[in-house]
């Protein structure tokens, strides 16, 4: 083996024995943390353009959490699972073309059988290719440890993305419009609040929302 | 492997190549796999702008994706003319609204869809003609639906490529597509005078021909009116022949 394996290097994470158990407490850390101490969105603030833009209703929220979830679970095992190949000089453009290939693979399937939702994220899901969650977790985590510790990664980093987006969608949809997941809660003299409809609004709940998540584990920026 | 140099130039070059042949394969692949799919989704999603537009939005909305195609191919009959009335050779299936568009118009083919009623078949009960222009970013396309006294508007169906959302994209909600139902494309004179969206909103017009318009999208309101000037203006001697 080359000495130049990033493995080592890069983190210093190379967590896995060969007889630790499939979800060892460490493993499990890495699926539970990213859920509220190490989230995505409220405590690195990553991924902040899709979680204003696509929260206006549950429905296409979820499929854009879902489309987040298998572009990142499935980018972090295959550069996993090639990270002793990968030249270091070229490792972003490899990661690029692994993320691209996985949205356009996700654009194409979601054009064939979710044809509605398609023509409402269709910008967005081209965008999860920037989505700095995904490049993020690729540098940082699966090109320094292996598959089955990135798989478990990007499943707890999408689903840290995930329940913030389904809960800014959540008071969106419900204040916005009266509707969840495009059935009327609401009574119908209930009068849809025009800000929760605009992005703006969705701006003032990821700002509340990150104020309570970061006062109740006492997370100071430094 | 491990002996390999990862710096090396070779290796490198090689490796970038490598990797966009196998991901480049397997994207072709997936497109390949998946374009029937898609055509099929495309294909519904006109046939069910056409049936909203003919028999308005909570008939169709109602209604599963098998329940529409077979109504519609069951109700709907299609012609395909010129802008002179004359009726064309070619087939509606070998049409494509966004090709002819960039044609001249005198020898764009249009297509014209006759939806007949379900209970009796010598009857139509609307002209749905598929329209399309310009709107402040990028293309927009819709549905006009004419009742069988070939000047009333019975429904309209518009959607877009790429308006802002918010402004521009409301031409896809039902409220603002409403606001044609109704209105006539002829003038008491006999001269084509469609329905258009006016300046401002949340006004009420009692006229015929005006509908309130989108505050915020002007561009796009504009469009529609072009829009709705330009086909009515190819079709016009095809519905005249029809009186």
């Amino acid at each position: 083996m080359s000495t130049e394996t990033i493995e080592n290097t890069k983190q210093g994470v190379e967590v896995a024995k060969p007889t630790e158990p499939l979800l060892s407490k460490k493993r499990k850390q890495l699926l539970t943390n990213p859920l509220d101490e190490d989230n995505p969105i409220t405590i690195q603030v990553l991924g902040i353009c899709s979680a204003l833009a696509v929260t206006v209703a549950l429905k296409p929220t979820f499929v854009m959490a879902i489309a987040v979830t298998a572009v990142l679970v499935l980018a972090n095992v295959v550069i996993s699972a090639l990270r002793k190949t990968i030249p270091n000089r070229i490792r972003i453009i490899v990661q690029l073309v692994v993320v691209a290939s996985l949205v356009a693979i996700v654009d194409q399937v979601l054009k064939a059988y979710s044809y509605d939702i398609w023509k409402e994220l269709s910008v967005f899901i081209g965008l999860i290719i920037t989505n700095c969650i995904v490049m993020g977790r690729l540098e940082a985590f699966a090109l320094g440890n292996k598959p089955w510790d990135a798989f478990l990664d990007g499943l707890g980093n999408s689903f840290g993305y995930a329940w913030i987006i389904l809960a800014i969608a959540f008071f969106r949809e419900l204040f916005g419009s009266g509707k969840l997941f495009g059935y009327q809660v609401m009574p119908d003299s209930y009068i849809g609040n025009g800000v929760m409809m605009s992005p703006a609004g969705a701006c003032l709940l990821l700002g509340l929302i990150i104020w309570v998540v970061r006062s109740k584990s006492g997370y100071v920026e430094d | 492997m491990s002996k390999l140099n990862k710096n090396d130039n070779k290796y490198i070059i090689t490796y970038a190549v490598i990797m966009t042949l196998v991901f480049g394969s397997v994207l072709a692949l997936v497109a390949l796999a998946l374009k029937p799919k898609q055509d099929a989704e495309v294909l519904l999603e006109k046939q069910n702008f056409i049936l909203k537009a003919a028999l308005g939005e909570e008939t169709v909305s109602s209604m599963s994706d098998l329940e529409i195609t077979a109504l519609y191919n069951e109700t709907v009959k299609t012609v395909v003319v010129k802008s002179d009335g004359e009726k064309s050779e070619i087939s509606e299936a070998s049409v494509n609204v966004f090709k002819e568009y960039k044609k001249p118009k005198d020898i764009r083919e249009l297509p014209v869809y006759q939806v007949y009623d379900i209970n009796d078949a010598n009857k139509i009960i609307a002209y749905v003609f598929p329209v399309y222009g310009k709107g402040l970013w990028d293309f927009i396309w819709g549905y006009v639906a004419v009742e069988s006294d070939l000047a009333t508007i019975g429904g309209l169906v518009l959607d877009h490529k790429g308006e802002t959302p918010g402004l521009g994209a409301r031409i896809t909600e039902q409220g603002v597509q409403n606001r044609f139902i109704g209105k006539k494309i002829f003038n008491e004179a006999g001269e084509l005078d469609p329905p258009h969206f006016q300046k401002g909103e949340g006004n009420s017009y009692e006229g015929a021909h005006q509908v309130d318009g989108l505050s915020g999208a002007t561009i796009t309101a504009v469009g529609v009116n072009n829009m709705l000037d330009d086909y009515l203006a190819m079709y016009k001697s095809f519905i005249n022949a029809q009186k």
